[in-house]
This record gives structure tokens, C-alpha cells and sequence, in this order.
């Protein structure tokens, strides 16, 4: 070694060094690749989800010159509720469009006309002449939407040129809706009913509405829980309990359950809240129990870590002035460590938002019309009403499919983004 | 700001036979008296059989070198110990006639009795008005925000701090500088207007100029605490004490008159130590 000169010394450490920064520039370039990858991915994802979505955010409405005719709602003059309730509506609607297009005489094509229209239309007639009874008699202009193949017909989704048995309209319902559309009768406009109805089994009338609801409602009840349990116990663990058998057993359980299948969850939920409880079946309040379960791991496990990463000497500080435990952890330990906790809360409340399997279990799967109105009536949630459109055949519901996979990402996004702002607010400088 | 009630007697306890520790262990108006103290981690015997006196209005420096176990003492004293999982504490310290280990001692309340300064200083992340108000605030010192307002300033003024600080209170105490900020936190011990103030190489993370401001502060503190300090320095500990006691592998090895140590060591580890030869 000795023997070497310094400049002999300075040709070996050149060499090195050529091969040291080739290396680092090798690996920053792996770096960046799996970066741009993820981009791309992202992006390519998001893109297709927005490409197939936009659409429903727009829906095809008609509007009809209505009669409310007296000798179909009510032939008799008596003006009794159940007869107004119980009178064919359809009819107004099929009168209306006869008279739009008074060739169409044959039985069939009626049909086949009134398919323009939403079976929704019947519905809302019912309810405008319950309101108002007074109407009857009269001629009013009301909008309704479109039967959901006309709303495809509008966005191009239907292939005017493939054969018409092939086709889900016949070529005299597409030169109906021409002729109304040129009418500007049919339109698209924005679909509020997307953001605010129910489930339907017809797509033109079926929103996320009710899972949005089932899911802030579960969501709240999986927060309004796990949050105050977790960090309680994450404080329990870390600073009070002593390091023992016992302990060590309960951290490797937590780490275990962390990696638990969440199906396994709803089979508990399923087992212990529905059937030994007796809870609702459905509803967000067994929802927000079983994510309870699922999210509690990921909290303790985060909020360990953050009252783990605050400094002893903070710890010592305060006990050598003379602060109990509690108040050394209330007043110094906790509030430190609260950017940390609500992060881990946020990841797992995230998951909590996405997780389907577990909601199969405890039956938030099932069709539900109506939205939630509390934590205890049926409802599903967003990612379960995604995956019961996915399984739908129609086409409309190919779109809501999306679209309410944007919902439930900008969801989380608002989600994340809440929880950047309290984690400012909490972060303090050392 | 007297130290101690005046009626209480304060006893020393007799020293133990068989001592080895080399010079005179006991005070004249002793405040603590530490008998027979073994620290374990564990398995790991940290001190051995200490005895020693800690007098009133005396500055007691500790000395030696690295992990001989004089912060674990002085960390005894508080009780600051319990804080460590698997550490075991036997032997008797007493205060004012009574074992801090006592069932019935609160170990709340000895901590306000025997403040701590520590070696990195660890202002809470609060305003300088808080870091100072806390401790008087959880043990209901003051009974209004007046009365409070007035600890504080009397607090930060003893420690040499408020002529620095009176303009920003509002601040965050950690955006004062390293000598300050030790201040900050002598002053934040006396507010709580403790007996006994225990320093653990309070200098070590400062520069000559602060480090001489906290020693300046030491010695007026010392008219009114019985003040143990844990030093690397033995410029630092001849400057400060009255008292100096020299710790090596966990044995207390002499005691004596500050003066009398650096001038004339009696046990060859002592000597061997002040002369430079290792530590």
C-alpha cells in the first residue's frame, strides 16, 4: 500500500469513480423509468375511465305536451285519491306522443313509440296529478327522460348503418327520434339524476345517489369508531403498557390482522353483527362495523409509528417538570404525533372506501331503490353499486359504470385532500 | 423563594460501614442523603452501592468518565429512571426524612420538588410563554392569569432570558438559539419553583459564550436550590461547585470540597483522571 504514489493513488480512485457515477446514473435512471411507468399507467387508467364515464354525466330528456286527460284519470268525476292514483298514466304519455306522430295507429308501433320514453314518465305524471289535482283537465308541458336506448342513439352509440334486427332500435323508432330531436323535443342535457338517484334496473333512471349516501354513512360510522379506538389503543401500547409476553403477543396479532383477507371480515361481520346481534341486514351501521374491523390494524399500526417517531427528550421534558403520563401524552405526545395518526386514519379510511368483498357478506350487495335516509336502513355503497353495473348487460350501464368510478375517485380525492388541510393544521414546527 | 419549610429537621442518615467511596460523603445541611444505591438495566449493574449527601444552596458537580454512571444517578434522583423498561433501583434516597421510593411518594410530586435540565435542550414546541406557564399550570400554581403572567416573568428573569425574550413570548420557544433555548428551559424547571435542580451536561450542546452564561446562572441559582450538576468539563465543575464528587465504572470513588479535589485527589482513579490521564 505504502509503496503506491499519490499519483498512482489518484489513477485508481478516478477509475472507481467513473464507475461509481456510471452507476448512480444507472440507477436514477431506473428511478425516473418506474416513475414514468406509473405515470403512464395512471394516466392510461384515469383516461379510459373518463373517455367510457362523460357521457352519463349528459342524458337524453323529451319533452311531451301532456293532457291531463279527465276521461283517463278519472272517468267517473269523483276525484277520489285512489282512483287518481290508480289510473294508467301511460296512457297520457302514449296520447301524447300519438298525437306528435298521429300515423302510428297499429298496436305494436304504439309500443314501440312510447319506448322512446322512460317507464319514469308514468311515475312522475302520477305524482305531479296527486300534488295537484286541479290539473286535470288541463294541458301542460313537462320534461321526462328518454328510454335509455334513445339516450344512446343521441351519444352515437348505436350504429345507424348495422342491420336493424341487429340494432336495439328499429329503424322507424331512430326516424322518430330525429323528428323529435329536429324538434329540439329530445335533448341532451346534464344528467342530475347520475349524482342523485337511487339504483334502478332501468339505466336511464339509475344514479349512485344512494350508494354516495351509503358510503358517507358508512364511512362515518367506520370513523366515528376506529379513530378514537385506534389511537386509544395505539397509545395504550406505546406508552403505558409494559413490554411483555402479553403485549408481544397483542402487536403480532395486530400486525397479522392487518394482513387478514377482508372477505374473512365480512364473514365475521356476517357471523357476530347480523347473526348473533341481530343487527340490520344492509345497512351502514354493520358496514361501518365490519370496516371498523378492517381499518382498526392499519390506524394502530400508524399511529404507533407516530408516537414512536416523537423524541424522548419531548417525553422527558414534560415528566421531569412533573407531568403525569396522561398529561405528558395529552398535552405534548399526542398533538405531535396527530399529523402521523391522521395520516394512517386517511390510508385506512381509503381502503375502507374501496372495499367490496366484505359488504357482499352483510348483504349491502342487494338492489336497493331508495336512498339511505340513516345509518340503519338498507343501502350499498359506491364500490359495490360499481360492481352490481358492471354485471348489468345494457349498454347505458356500461357508462354509469364509469361514471361512478370518477364519483368514487373524487370522492377519495376530496377525502385526501381533507385530510392534507387537518394535517397542516395539526403539523407544528420544531 | 426559600428552598425548603424551616420546620423540618433535616437529618443525615449515618454512612454505611465498609464505604469505599474516598473522602467525606455526608454535608453539613444535607437536603437528600443517598444511601446504598445499585442501578441495574437488566442485567447490567450500573451503580454500585452510592452514598452521598446533597446540601442545600451547594452546587454538587459529578464527574468522570463516559458510562460511569453519574447521569444514571442523578437520574435516580428524580426517579426519572422508572421511565426505562427493565431498570431496577435499590438503596435509599431520602428527602427531607423520607424515601422517594416510598409507596406513598407521589412521583408527581417529587418531580415538582426536583427539577430536571437535560442535555440537549428540549423546549416543548409551544411559545415561549407556554413552555414556561406549563408546569406552573398543571400543578395549579397560579390562581389566575395575572398571578401567572407574573411567575413567567419572574421565571425567564431569574434565568437571565427576559430581557432576550420579552418582546416575542408569542414566539415558538424552539426558534431561539441553543443557549437560549437551555435557558428557556431552566427557566421553565424553576417556575414550577422546585427544590432541587438536577442538570445533566446542560453545556455539552453549547457554544463557550452561552455556556458560560449558563454557568454565571448556576451560581446565582445556587443562593436558593441545591443544585446537582453532571459535567464533562472539570474546568466546568471547579468553576461552578462547591462540591465534586468522581464516579468511575459505577462506583462513587471520592468526594470532597471542589477546591480540595482538583488540588489534592486522595484516591489514585481520581488523580488519574483530573491529571488528563484518561476519561
Amino acid at each position: 500500500m505504502s509503496s503506491r504514489t499519490a499519483a498512482q493513488t489518484q489513477a485508481l480512485v478516478q477509475k472507481s469513480l467513473r464507475r461509481r457515477y456510471w452507476a448512480e446514473r444507472r440507477f436514477r435512471a431506473y428511478g425516473l423509468a418506474a416513475v414514468l411507468f406509473g405515470i403512464l399507467f395512471v394516466f392510461f387508467l384515469i383516461g379510459t375511465i373518463v373517455a367510457r364515464g362523460y357521457p352519463a354525466f349528459r342524458q337524453a330528456y323529451l319533452t311531451l305536451d301532456i293532457h291531463y286527460d279527465a276521461a283517463v284519470i278519472d272517468p267517473e268525476g269523483t276525484r277520489s285519491p285512489d282512483t287518481v292514483a290508480g289510473a294508467n298514466y301511460n296512457t297520457l304519455v302514449r296520447n301524447s306522443l300519438r298525437q306528435l306522430f298521429p300515423d302510428v295507429q297499429e298496436r305494436a308501433d304504439v309500443r314501440q313509440l312510447s319506448q322512446l320514453v322512460s317507464n319514469s314518465a308514468a311515475h312522475q305524471l302520477q305524482a305531479r296529478v296527486r300534488e295537484h289535482p286541479e290539473l286535470i283537465g288541463r294541458h301542460e308541458k313537462r320534461r321526462f327522460l328518454a328510454g335509455a336506448d334513445v339516450d344512446q342513439l343521441l351519444k352515437g352509440s348505436i350504429d345507424r348503418a348495422a342491420p336493424q334486427e341487429s340494432r336495439v332500435l328499429n329503424d322507424r323508432q331512430i326516424a322518430w327520434a330525429d323528428a323529435l330531436r329536429e324538434r329540439a323535443d329530445l335533448k341532451l342535457e346534464f344528467n342530475t339524476g347520475l349524482l342523485l338517484n337511487g339504483d334502478s334496473r332501468e339505466p336511464e333512471q339509475a344514479g349512485v345517489g344512494g350508494a354516495v349516501l351509503g358510503s358517507v354513512f358508512t364511512l362515518l360510522v367506520t370513523l366515528l369508531l376506529s379513530f378514537p379506538i385506534g389511537v386509544a389503543a395505539a397509545v395504550y401500547l406505546e406508552e403505558f403498557a409494559r413490554r411483555n409476553r402479553w403485549t408481544d403477543v397483542i402487536e403480532v396479532n395486530i400486525n397479522n390482522l392487518a394482513a387478514v383477507p377482508s372477505i374473512v371480515f365480512g364473514l365475521l361481520g356476517l357471523a357476530v353483527f347480523l347473526n348473533f346481534f341481530g343487527l340490520p341486514r344492509s345497512a351502514p351501521l354493520v358496514g361501518g362495523l365490519v370496516l371498523t374491523l378492517l381499518t382498526l390494524p392499519t390506524i394502530i399500526i400508524a399511529s404507533r409509528a407516530a408516537l414512536k417517531g416523537v423524541p424522548p427528550s419531548i417525553r422527558e421534558a414534560a415528566l421531569g417538570i412533573g407531568a403525569s403520563r396522561l398529561q405528558m401524552v395529552a398535552h405534548h405526545v399526542l398533538p405531535l404525533a396527530m399529523p402521523g395518526m391522521l395520516t394512517g386514519t386517511i390510508i385506512g379510511m381509503a381502503r375502507a372506501l374501496g372495499e367490496t368483498a366484505p359488504l357482499l357478506m352483510i348483504g349491502m350487495v342487494a338492489f336497493i331503490v331508495d336512498r339511505p335516509q340513516g345509518i340503519t336502513d338498507p343501502a350499498t355503497v359506491l364500490p359495490v353499486q360499481i360492481y352490481l353495473w358492471a354485471d348489468s348487460p345494457e349498454r347505458a350501464f356500461i357508462e354509469r359504470t364509469s361514471a361512478a368510478i370518477m364519483v368514487l375517485l373524487v370522492f377519495l380525492i376530496v377525502m385526501n385532500g381533507l385530510a392534507v388541510i387537518l394535517r397542516r393544521r395539526f403539523e407544528r414546527r420544531w | 423563594m426559600t428552598s425548603a419549610p424551616p420546620h423540618v429537621p433535616s437529618l443525615s442518615l449515618p454512612v454505611p460501614e465498609g464505604l469505599k467511596t474516598v473522602g467525606r460523603v455526608t454535608a453539613d445541611d444535607p437536603l437528600i442523603c443517598a444511601r446504598n444505591v445499585n442501578v441495574y438495566y437488566g442485567d447490567k449493574h450500573a451503580i454500585r452501592e452510592v452514598s452521598i449527601d446533597i446540601a442545600r444552596n451547594q452546587v454538587l458537580a459529578m464527574i468522570g468518565p463516559s458510562g460511569c454512571g453519574k447521569s444514571t444517578f442523578l437520574r435516580c434522583i428524580n426517579r426519572m429512571n422508572d421511565t426505562i423498561e427493565g431498570a431496577r433501583v435499590t438503596g435509599a434516597i431520602v428527602l427531607d426524612g423520607r424515601d422517594i421510593h416510598e409507596r406513598k411518594q407521589d412521583v408527581v410530586q417529587l418531580r415538582a420538588r426536583v427539577g430536571m435540565v437535560f442535555q440537549k435542550p428540549n423546549p416543548f414546541p409551544k411559545t415561549i410563554y407556554e413552555n414556561v406557564a406549563y408546569g406552573p399550570r398543571i400543578h395549579g400554581l397560579a390562581a389566575d392569569r395575572g398571578e401567572l403572567d407574573e411567575i413567567v416573568h419572574t421565571s425567564l428573569q431569574r434565568a437571565g432570558l427576559w430581557e432576550e425574550v420579552k418582546d416575542r413570548l408569542g414566539n415558538p420557544g424552539t426558534s431561539l438559539s441553543g443557549g437560549q433555548q437551555q435557558r428557556l428551559c431552566i427557566a421553565r424547571t424553576i417556575a414550577v419553583n422546585p427544590e432541587v435542580i438536577l442538570m445533566d451536561e446542560p453545556c455539552s450542546a453549547l457554544d463557550p459564550i452561552a455556556t458560560a452564561r449558563i454557568e454565571d446562572l448556576i451560581d446565582e441559582l445556587s443562593a436558593s436550590y441545591a443544585i446537582v450538576i453532571v459535567t464533562h468539563s472539570m474546568q466546568q465543575a471547579a468553576r461552578v461547585s462547591q462540591r465534586t464528587a468522581y464516579f468511575h465504572l459505577g462506583d462513587l470513588i471520592e468526594v470532597g470540597e471542589t477546591d480540595r479535589i482538583f488540588t489534592n485527589p486522595r484516591h489514585k482513579l481520581t488523580e488519574d483522571y483530573i491529571t488528563g490521564r484518561f476519561g
